[in-house]
């Protein structure tokens, strides 16, 4: 068995609940194969660089995947197959990260600051 | 001999080498950003400091943010 990473991007019109049910899909292929899932993180609707397949935006899923060569063949022939699918890539690793990725991470911390656009909060009475 | 040299600049180290460093990964933009141009080039070790070991690093992580569209290709 060997350590992955695989990245996918799926087209922006697509609902992120299908986006689910595209990773659930992708999960059950691995685990068919003898593999299976360490980690699947979404990072939600990002802007793309460029522009792929005409679509400016995607919906980025990070799978960590434990699995021997053939699953991750299956794996990839079905997302070429796949039309919501723009863009994937799967990479080998020597270990998985531990926890949440950086792209998390950096999401979280840009949460916790205000916003800047849109509406003020309203204004606290002083007395 | 430094001293004899007027405009002496401290000699940069590597920024992923030694205690504490940062772990190159192509899905850290924000860490990535800073190694390429405003064009989107790489650049150069020269500039940055970055050993020559982990300027290969670099350069696998930033083409791979590109693949996946989180960094440019080239910035028109």
């Amino acid at each position: 068995m060997t350590l992955y990473e695989h990245v996918f991007i799926a087209r922006q019109d697509v609902s992120a609940p299908q986006v689910e049910s595209i990773t659930a899909d992708l999960t059950k292929i691995i685990e068919d194969h003898d593999g299976k899932i360490a980690k699947n993180e979404y990072w939600g609707l990002k802007s793309l660089a460029y522009k792929i397949k005409k679509s400016r935006k995607g919906h980025y899923v990070l799978l960590n995947i434990d699995a021997p060569h053939a699953a991750i063949a299956e794996m990839e022939r079905q997302i070429r197959l796949h039309e919501d699918i723009v863009r994937f890539m799967t990479i080998r690793v020597d270990e998985h990260e531990e926890g949440q990725s950086i792209v998390l991470r950096s999401k979280a911390d840009r949460d916790r600051r205000p916003v800047r656009s849109g509406e003020r909060p309203p204004r606290k009475d002083y007395k | 001999m430094a001293a004899s040299r007027p405009f002496f600049r401290r000699r940069k180290t590597c920024p992923f080498s030694g205690d504490n460093a940062q772990t190159i990964d192509y899905k850290d933009v924000r860490l990535l950003q800073k190694y390429v141009s405003e064009r989107g080039k790489i650049v150069p070790s020269r500039i940055t400091a970055v050993s020559a070991k982990k300027q290969r690093e670099l350069a696998k992580a930033i083409k791979r943010a590109r693949n996946i569209a989180l960094l440019p290709f080239l910035v028109q």
